[in-house]
């Protein structure tokens, strides 16, 4: 079936009345360039606080290109350009201290990717970097971040292993609860479950559940019913444009964009 | 049915061709040690060498072989790993970086008496070092450098790009990611290049003719100021190395065990290769062991 062509100008995104809900992220015109490849054409959205945004699109729909953006992972291999308002800041100016931004907006990524230390040392690493040396604080940080991940449980005895014994499910949660042992704000998931088994994704879904009353979250999935499942509202990617934005529900069950209603049919993806 | 025949000629093949290599690698071996190792003595390992008798020993060429070795790695190792960092993970890609790859390349190229006549000239001769354990370290770090960047190149770029993400997502600069995360997981392939390296380093003698010198001088083990003229560890005193040692006895050697040292000398050589590699093997592995946590 042959990819339809779909007019970008046509687009519903959803914005928030400020007065009633409270932003954590915001994106103005945002473009990113791979070369002369144009990967995301005017991204602008709005990310609600304490809520999952889910960020679904076909495979090259800039999707992945636009989170990781937000934290500027993409500083060295694309050229970005506009606006991304946090706290009044915008993150995407060369002023910016990127470092101490990537505390505050943290990420975890497709494939599980722990250090090779011990499980302890995973979550303590980044924290000694910062000049945290006290024991006792740390401990407590790293039994606090493992059960928010939902792993204290089942590594609790062993904390001094490596952190590559654990199965793959592990040790993205691992990832998870070294990411939010930084107590950053905002929580960008690219893909997170998709290199798992389901009884594992199903662990991690419950954990973003979970996480959500304290962090906003902004989760890249090519899984649907994921989507569906735990995020509050759906962007969909298609060809770098971000054609509708809305709450979940609506997304997926009266799409006012014939593009969106495709791809959540199935027609193509 | 034929390509199974085919896949079984293939196999044997192979195996005749490694069990080639394996048995002219322990003929060499067996040889070298079966005429040296009854010449090894204690008297012969600590014993100063004599030009005209027997009874000579090892002592002062195998303390110069070792000290120059540690003197090299000394030199050499800071440089190499500045350079293998710098064109793993900083290198941009343009004609500067470019003309740093190839002239490591050529420099790993150059015949060592090439290195060994150019240190005569440079700093035996212009810079009045004379033959000095200082001129042959210098001279052996031009030998080992292009060999060592190489490989500490290499296995930083073998740890993969999502060790250096996950260190930069958790707001760590790329300096720090490289100095904690990524040399800590490529350092047992590092470890092997300096081993292979220093193996190298320690049965050289063409670099070293012109520039360490052919005279093991008498020095006094009692003296450990490196400023005095007898003293081991002073770097301007001439220092013939065991290789070196085994080179001279075979082409102008007057003593009549002459051919009795020469082949302890070199079972000498080979056994203490062998040690090395050994040792730092244990060494890497338990240090990968403590900073990965992996058990």
């Amino acid at each position: 079936m042959s990819i339809e062509k779909y007019n970008f100008s046509e687009k519903n995104i959803l914005q928030f009345d400020t007065s009633k809900h409270q932003l954590a992220i915001v994106t103005q015109g945002l473009q990113v360039y791979y070369g002369d490849k144009h990967a995301l054409i005017d991204g602008d959205l709005e990310f609600e606080r304490y809520r999952i945004t889910s960020l679904i699109g076909a495979s090259g729909s800039g999707k992945s290109t636009y989170l990781r953006s937000l934290n500027r992972m993409n500083d060295n291999v694309a050229k970005v350009e506009g606006k991304i308002l946090y706290r009044g800041l915008d993150v995407n100016s060369s002023m910016i201290n990127v470092y101490e931004m990537r505390k505050h907006i943290g990420m975890v990524f497709q494939r599980p990717n722990p250090f090779s230390k011990s499980i302890k040392s995973n979550i303590t690493f980044a924290l000694k970097e910062q000049g945290l040396k006290d024991k006792k604080k740390l401990d407590e940080i790293v039994e606090l971040s493992l059960k928010d991940a939902a792993l204290w449980d089942e590594v609790k005895d062993d904390l001094d292993k490596s952190a590559w014994s654990l199965s793959g499910g592990q040790q993205q949660r691992l990832c998870i609860a070294r990411t939010i042992a930084m107590k950053p704000d905002i929580l960008l998931l690219d893909e997170p479950a998709s290199a798992l088994d389901p009884i594992s994704t199903s662990k991690i879904e419950e954990t973003l559940v979970e996480l959500k009353k304290r962090y906003t979250i902004i989760i890249v999935t090519h899984n649907m019913q994921q989507a569906s499942r735990i995020s509050d509202y759906t962007a969909f990617f298609h060809m770098g444009h971000i054609l509708e934005y809305g709450k979940t529900k609506n997304v997926f069950t009266t799409p006012q964009i014939k593009a969106t209603n495709d791809y959540i049919s199935g027609n193509f993806g | 049915m034929k390509t199974k025949l085919q896949n079984k000629i293939a196999l044997n093949i192979i195996r005749i061709i490694a069990a080639l290599v394996v048995l002219i690698l322990l003929f060499l071996l067996g040889d070298i040690l079966i005429s040296g190792v009854p010449h090894i003595s204690w008297h012969f390992l600590t014993s100063a060498s004599q030009s005209f008798e027997s009874g000579g020993g090892i002592g002062v060429q195998l303390f110069n072989s070792i000290y120059l070795l540690l003197l090299t790695l000394i030199i050499s190792f800071p440089i190499s790993l500045g350079a293998g960092i710098f064109l793993s993970e900083y290198a941009p890609k343009n004609l500067f970086t470019s003309i740093v790859r190839m002239a490591i390349e050529v420099l790993s190229s150059l015949p060592s008496v090439v290195v060994g006549l150019f240190g005569f000239l440079l700093f035996v001769v212009q810079f009045q070092m004379g033959f000095s354990i200082l001129s042959g370290a210098i001279a052996l770090t031009f030998f080992n450098l292009p060999l060592l960047t190489r490989n500490i190149e290499e296995s930083l770029r073998a740890v993969p790009d999502l060790q250096r993400e996950a260190g930069m997502s958790l707001g760590l600069s790329k300096w720090r990611t490289v100095m904690r995360v990524i040399l800590p997981e490529a350092l047992p392939g590092i470890v092997t290049g300096v081993v292979l390296g220093a193996g190298r380093v320690f049965g050289e003698a063409a670099a070293l003719i012109y520039t360490a010198g052919q005279s093991a001088t008498n020095i006094d083990f009692g003296n450990w100021n490196p400023f005095n003229a007898a003293s081991p560890l002073n770097l301007m005193r001439p220092a013939e190395t065991l290789a070196v040692h085994i080179w001279k006895i075979n082409s102008e050697g007057v003593m009549p065990d002459a051919s009795a040292v020469s082949a302890g000398a070199s079972a000498v050589l080979i056994i203490v290769v062998l040690l090395f590699n050994i040792f730092a093997r244990i060494i890497g592995n338990s240090l990968y062991r403590k900073l990965t946590a992996t058990k």
